[in-house]
């Protein structure tokens, strides 16, 4: 058997059969489809290792191959820019590649982060299924109404209707993975809150606002 | 740090020490202050703190943001070189399959060891902790008083630098004048939970960690611990100049390129080197110690991991310092004619007696702590802690377990890591941001940590049939938690709710019904002791106090070995104390000539 080549877009041939493969297996077992569920995730590429260069930077891609086609790395840009709006003046997760970060996070060759790999790649086809579905275009290309009109469906603020709760789970580790990636970069620290990481000749304490707010002033 | 190769080993040394950790280094600065001329093993590779450390790294720079895996699990920046709780090549057997059975065994192969990203904190044992057996009839009593060891904790305390107060509290030791450095401010959280925990009777104390909060008096320390001992001074003093304050910002646990915090490969290894007196080999696996034809130790045979080659170094006086596990697999795999069930083990003692410290954690969220005013809140790690308060209701038989535990704690708006996101309410856009700047910070943490009693049940031997890449017969663990630990580990989780509730927090996740389910793994604290204890019958031990195996009187170990009890003081500090006290009375035992 050949599996066509449109089956899941770009994504590489072997993922693609295997996926296929495990669907298969979780149809004839349970009788309905939880594709994310069924499937394997594709593991490539050499651990960290337990003697790394640790002051320098690393980059999303360069310990093992990112498994996201073009596409779905669009739908995530679109998505993380979606779920966390920068401040004033801020640059847009998309341009701080924290979609690039999920995109390790899901092709690591470590199970404790592979195994999100099937939930947010089908996630991301789900995307661009139900928009070109509503509005003929690709999720990246909808406008912020439309975007939003997705995600209301999936994100779980209001009741899930019956055919979009495979999503949810989707949308949650999403967000998760999103805000992690975010908050993590200079960035996402200062709009959180975060102020430290910064040599001081003293340690001073908390201020007379912090204590005053414990009610230890 | 310039080492030497093995081409350039010498003919023989008066000392040759196996480890560079807390025992290890202690045993090479005291060593060769005083003009002993040392070999140091290395069974890891060469690390330098001042080139290697991630001082600044934020998350976004490392792969996975850094998160816990298998091959670095205290995250990517944490300093450990080839180590965690498996180490390629080396592995180690349980003889259960039984979880609760299981013993976990951390290594670390590095210069330094684990004292490159050890959590820094020096609690000194008190006077009870050596006397277990004398106050409740369980386990067995040190062969010393604390006294005896009070004297090498303060001349530890002001060689390493180490943080703290005097509070004058039970079987909590007040250090003399001019030990210890102020200890920092605590933070928000740290403030309120005192303020509030203090209805429970639970006493909030600054913890005592080696950190620099303040530069080291250069000018008098010195003297203090080489009086007679220009030339040491002299070193010691530059030394100390060399090692910056703390400028409370990025984790300990990276390592320290300022040299603010203890790691024997910036406090013990270069004053040593500078002597002149030391010769380091990394890369040395040691495989057994060697004998005379008198059954005098004369050496030390080990695997060069580089060319895979076996090579025996010469010396005098032979100190083990590999770690407690790893010193008592050295013992029994030098198996001898006279020695037939490994070296200095004619008590039967060596491998037994192990002891990790008992652990159990519980978290909460404080809606107090929400929205709290921005401030920096980075800085040398926990500044406070709860020493154990219930001495008086232990002796009386109110508890139900023997031994005490003190807690550790986390509050404050520290870096954020990748779980940022957290239990966050459903939603996303500008209401997600806010929500998540509320909770940011809000967070608390507790983790207790408590005595292990040594049981016969606990114990390390060689697996019959597994060995190393080198060939080298690994060690097979036995473990059982008795109900004291079990016990401990339960009113640890009792008490932690009682705490968050007492801060208005929410407990998350449910707190144990039962003590197996609340302690963790043994060996998952990193605090083994054990294996070759001491004592005043050598028929029941296999070190007196001064480290001396009783069989092999130039055979000494200094690591956590020797330990008779595990007190909930981290054993670090002690490790130290203890292997200077036995390499002072080294020295003189060599002066005389007895050995």
């Amino acid at each position: 058997m050949t599996a066509p080549d449109n089956s899941s877009r770009q994504m590489p041939r072997r993922v693609a059969l295997k996926w296929l493969a495990a669907a298969a297996a979780g149809m004839a077992l349970a009788g309905r489809v939880d594709l994310a569920a069924a499937q394997v995730p594709t593991k490539s590429g050499k651990p960290i290792g337990t003697d790394p260069v640790l002051n320098r930077d690393y980059k999303p891609g360069e310990l093992w191959p990112l498994l996201m086609t073009p596409a779905q790395r669009r739908a995530a840009a679109a998505l993380a820019d979606l779920i966390l709006p920068p401040d004033d003046g801020g640059l847009k997760p998309s341009q701080l590649a924290v979609h690039e970060f999920i995109d390790e996070w899901i092709s690591s060759p470590y199970d404790q982060t592979a195994k999100d790999q099937p939930i947010i790649l089908t996630g991301l086809d789900f995307l661009d299924a139900e928009a070109t579905s509503r509005h003929q275009a690709l999720f990246a290309d909808l406008n912020a109404v439309q975007q939003t009109g997705i995600a209301d469906a999936i994100c779980g603020v209001t009741t899930v209707a019956k055919e979009y709760r495979p999503q949810v789970k989707f949308f949650d580790r999403f967000r998760h993975l999103a805000a992690g990636g975010y908050f993590t970069t200079p960035q996402g620290m200062k709009e959180l809150g975060y102020v430290g990481n910064r040599p001081t000749v003293t340690f001073d304490g908390p201020t007379p606002e912090a204590l005053k707010h414990l009610g230890l002033a | 740090m310039p080492l030497i190769s093995d081409k350039e080993l010498k003919a023989s040394y008066d000392v040759i020490i196996v480890g560079s950790g807390a025992g290890g280094g202690q045993s090479a600065y005291t060593l060769t202050m005083n003009g002993v001329k040392v070999l140091l093993l290395e069974a890891g590779r060469n690390y330098d703190p001042l080139t290697e450390t991630a001082m600044f790294q934020t998350p976004s720079s490392a792969p996975l943001r850094g998160i816990s895996v298998d091959d670095k699990p205290f995250g990517f920046y944490d300093a450990t070189v080839d180590g965690g709780w498996q180490v390629p090549d080396e592995p180690y057997t349980n003889a259960s399959t039984e979880a609760e059975n299981k013993f976990w065994w951390w290594r670390a192969r590095m210069l330094g060891g684990r004292t490159n990203h050890w959590g820094r904190i020096s609690l000194r044992n008190g006077p009870y902790d050596f006397k277990p057996y004398s106050r409740d009839g369980l386990g067995v009593d040190w062969p010393m008083s604390y006294q005896d060891v009070a004297p090498y904790y303060d001349k530890v305390e002001m060689l390493i630098g180490v943080y703290g107060s005097n509070e004058g509290l039970e079987n909590t030791p007040d250090s003399p004048e001019g030990c210890l450095l102020p200890p920092p401010k605590a933070r928000a959280g740290e403030l309120y939970i005192k303020k509030h925990v203090a209805q429970l009777g639970i006493p909030v104390i600054p913890i005592h960690r080696a950190i620099l909060s303040t530069k080291q008096d250069a000018d008098t320390i010195p003297a203090k611990l080489h009086p007679g001992n220009p030339r040491a001074q002299g070193i010691l003093a530059e030394s100390m100049r060399q090692r910056a304050a703390c400028f409370w910002a990025t984790d300990c646990g990276r390592g320290c390129s300022i040299k603010a915090n203890y790691q024997s490969t910036t406090v013990h290894l270069p004053p040593a080197m500078a002597t002149g007196n030391l010769d380091i080999l990394p890369n040395a696996m040691a495989r057994a110690v060697t004998l005379d034809a008198q059954g005098k130790a004369n050496g030390v045979s080990f695997i060069d991991k580089i060319s895979g080659r076996e090579i025996t170094a010469k010396a005098r006086v032979i100190i083990l310092a590999a770690s407690s596990a790893e010193s008592a697999r050295i013992l029994l795999n030098s198996k001898s004619a006279k020695f037939p069930d490994g070296l200095a083990n004619t008590s039967g003692e060596v491998g037994k007696n192990i002891m990790d410290t008992v652990g159990a954690s519980l978290g909460g969220q404080v809606p107090a702590f929400e929205n709290l005013p921005v401030h920096n809140e980075d800085g040398a790690g926990d500044h406070v802690y709860v020493p154990w308060w219930l001495y008086k209701e232990q002796k009386a038989g109110k508890l139900d377990f023997a031994r005490g535990y003190h807690i550790e704690f986390s509050t404050g708006r520290r870096m954020p890591n990748v779980g940022v996101a957290g239990p966050a309410k459903p939603g996303y856009g500008k209401a997600f941001k806010e929500d998540l700047r509320r909770s940011y910070g809000s967070f608390v943490g507790f983790s207790g940590r408590g005595e292990m009693i040594p049981n016969k049940d606990s114990f390390c031997d060689l697996d019959p049939t597994v060995k190393d890449k080198w060939g080298i017969p690994v060690l097979r663990f036995h473990w059982k938690f008795s109900d004291h630990e079990l016990k401990q580990a339960l009113h640890m989780h009792q008490t932690f709710a009682q705490m968050i509730e007492a801060i208005g927090g929410k407990v998350g996740g449910k707190p144990a019904t039962e003590g197996g389910k609340a302690i963790k793994p043994g060996g998952f604290i990193i605090h083994e002791v054990g294996g070759a204890i001491m004592g005043a019958d050598r028929k029941k031990s296999v070190t007196n106090q001064w480290n001396q195996c009783w069989d092999v009187p130039n055979l000494l170990i200094n690591d956590g070995a020797p330990f008779c009890s595990n007190a909930d003081k981290n054993p670090t500090l002690t490790i130290m104390a203890l292997a200077w006290r036995a390499c002072d009375h080294l020295i003189e035992e060599m002066r005389q000539g007895n050995l």
